[in-house]
């Protein structure tokens, strides 16, 4: 199994423990990678905002490349999913459109014909590996260990760009997964809901409201932790999250955020410190120990 | 086959109102809509459950409700597509709007919504014969906007007016959209400069697209708010953070091919508000001393030159 890597610019930046799980799981699943260091940022769908044109034209490129070497394309982050799958959603159906991007990747070569996919890593293992053959890598169940889900809008909207009909396992693909290690679902209505990231900066006490109230609301539901396939997402309720929940609830921080890798790392028996898990804001401590004291599989 | 209903009832006449849930069961032809099955209830087993309804054909927007956790028009919702082997279905009032009884909700919200907009033409002159001409693409333009039957689905499911009951929301910003786009509309700026100095305006959206995802009419109301803003930073509106940030944003990948994030950080506090560039210490001492502080000179795409073409090249399309 071969992809072209695409990790992101979060996880190159403000979340590199998500680079270094992901390459520490995949390296176990035998999951081989070329990243993409010539691609470009996707736009996040902020760039789009002032230039839609653009941000089609820098995705474009980077599914041409990836078209080039034959490859699916691997992503980390759900902003990354969604903003490509609906440029790559946008372009296939107007052939038109694709061609006048098209002439701007003249000079580089480069023609983007239609053919590229884009799955998150969440994806990848339960479509491509499946959650069977994944069960087989894990030397320990996480068993008792309670996971609030916490997907990301561009993870599960717009839904017709995301292939959801043709793909309904994408819909409960982060509850399967927590289910998959042994972990309890700690299902909450705010798992599709948003961190408030996109306006951290820009209204930052809605923001701080929607931080306190996922993490709040999955703790008071007992959750050990909550797991989301979008750093941007992480960046938030983890870095944040000291001060959404003091300032929104008067109480503390007490739910560690962690990657999807860093889940799945943890049930391959990985330690803490392969898994990033001490570069968090919110202490992990808990849940490293509470996995630790697990039984390991012979 | 049979319908299996889980509804979430509200009695107001109880000391401050009383909430519980009701199940019901009822046996409902193939083709039955939730709402058909609300009424048989309603009809055949309990006339105590309060709901809305008149045109049963998406075209009203009276029966918005939560199915499952988002917002949908019953009547448009068929049980069979989906609970196609008689799962349960949560039904509830539709979010962010004041319930009266069971499954209706007060209009009062929306229309307060609706009304800070100024949801009506104001021409700056009467024609002196006949009546107003447009042009048949710009009324085109308009359809997506024109499609929407206020019911309220996208308020209901907006996540901003879950923490913030002053956004003005989406369904009252796509109508505002609606009269920007309008040929004959004089008020263009002065709507444009409304929207994006008010508190709960254009820059509140988070960008979720659940409105795009919930509307049943094809409004995409997330989408008429972006189109809001770029409009507003056209006609001059340069005086907010989201302005600062989509812009730190889109200059950051001009220049290094990828994102830029202290600079972001600061370009959208901006670099003459101390307050707000304070504001920032706290957090990037507690990622300094996690060791993941962004770099202060940001790592560039190994293309970045490249990318910075691509840029020249399409702005100078457009100028």
């Amino acid at each position: 199994m071969k992809y072209a890597f695409y990790p992101g610019c979060v996880a190159r930046g403000g979340a590199p423990e998500l680079y270094d799980s992901a390459l520490a799981v995949m390296d176990r699943l035998d999951i081989e990678h070329v990243e993409l260091t010539k691609a470009a940022c996707t736009g996040a769908g902020v760039l789009q905002e002032k230039n839609l044109k653009m941000g089609d034209i820098l995705n474009v490129r980077t599914f041409a490349m990836a078209e080039q070497m034959g490859l699916p394309i691997m992503v980390l982050c759900s902003t990354c999913q969604g903003v490509m799958a609906q440029a790559n959603h946008r372009v296939k159906r107007d052939p038109e459109y694709l061609a006048e991007i098209n002439k701007h990747l003249e000079d580089e070569g480069l023609e983007y014909k239609g053919t590229t996919s884009v799955k998150h890593l969440l994806w990848v293992l339960i479509e491509d590996i499946g959650l069977d053959k994944l069960k087989e890598t894990f030397t320990r169940e996480l068993t008792g260990m309670n996971m609030a889900p916490f997907y990301g809008c561009y993870m599960v909207r717009p839904s017709d760009a995301l292939e959801f009909s043709s793909n309904p396992q994408r819909e409960t693909s982060l509850e399967d997964l927590i289910q998959s290690v042994g972990g309890n679902v700690t299902d909450f209505a705010g798992k599709t809901a948003c961190c408030g990231f996109p306006i951290l900066f820009i209204n930052q006490a809605n923001s701080m409201k929607m931080v306190a109230n996922h993490t709040g609301t999955a703790k008071d539901l007992g959750a050990d932790a909550m797991v989301t396939p979008c750093p941007l997402c992480h960046l938030n309720l983890d870095g944040y999250q000291p001060k959404a929940r003091r300032q929104v609830r008067g109480d503390k921080a007490d739910l560690p955020v962690i990657h999807v890798p860093q889940l799945i790392g943890l049930a391959m028996g990985m330690n803490e410190k392969t898994l990033g898990l001490k570069k968090h804001i919110v202490s992990t401590k808990k849940i490293v120990r509470m996995a630790e004291a697990l039984p390991s599989k012979v | 086959m049979q319908a299996n209903l889980k509804v979430k009832r509200f009695d107001p006449a109880d000391e401050g109102g009383k909430t519980w849930w009701q199940e019901y069961k009822v046996d409902v032809h193939p083709d039955s809509t939730v709402l058909d099955s609300l009424i048989q209830i309603r009809e055949q087993d309990d006339g105590t459950l309060a709901l809305r309804c008149a045109c049963r054909a998406s075209i009203c927007g009276s029966c918005g409700m939560k199915v499952n956790g988002d917002a949908k028009l019953v009547c448009k919702t068929r049980v069979v597509d989906i609970a196609p082997n008689g799962e349960q279905l949560v039904i509830e009032p539709m979010g962010n709007q004041p319930v009266i009884r069971d499954l209706v909700v007060s209009l009062d919200t929306f229309f307060s919504q609706i009304q800070r907009v100024d949801p009506f033409l104001q021409p700056d002159h009467v024609p002196e014969q006949g009546e107003y001409i447009a042009s048949n693409d710009s009324m085109e333009n308009l359809l997506t906007s024109m499609n929407c039957i206020m019911c309220g689905c996208c308020v209901s499911d907006c996540t901003v007016l879950e923490v913030d009951a002053n956004f003005i929301g989406p369904a009252a910003l796509a109508k505002a959209w609606r009269f920007t786009e309008d040929p004959r509309d004089s008020k263009r700026d002065e709507r444009l400069k409304v929207l994006n100095d008010e508190a709960g305006g254009i820059w509140d959206c988070t960008r979720c697209l659940k409105c795009v995802e919930v509307c049943p009419k094809g409004v995409a109301p997330m989408d008429r708010i972006m189109e809001l803003r770029e409009s507003a930073i056209e006609a001059g509106n340069t005086n907010t953070p989201g302005y600062h940030h989509t812009e730190s944003f889109y200059n950051s990948v001009k220049k290094n091919g990828r994102l830029d994030e202290t600079r972001l950080a600061m370009d959208s506090a901006g670099w003459t508000n101390i307050p707000r560039l304070l504001d920032l210490v706290p957090i990037g001492i507690a990622a300094m001393r996690k060791g993941k502080l962004p770099p202060l000179i940001p790592h560039k795409s190994e293309d970045h030159k490249k990318v910075k073409d691509l840029y020249d090249n399409v702005e100078g399309e457009s100028s």
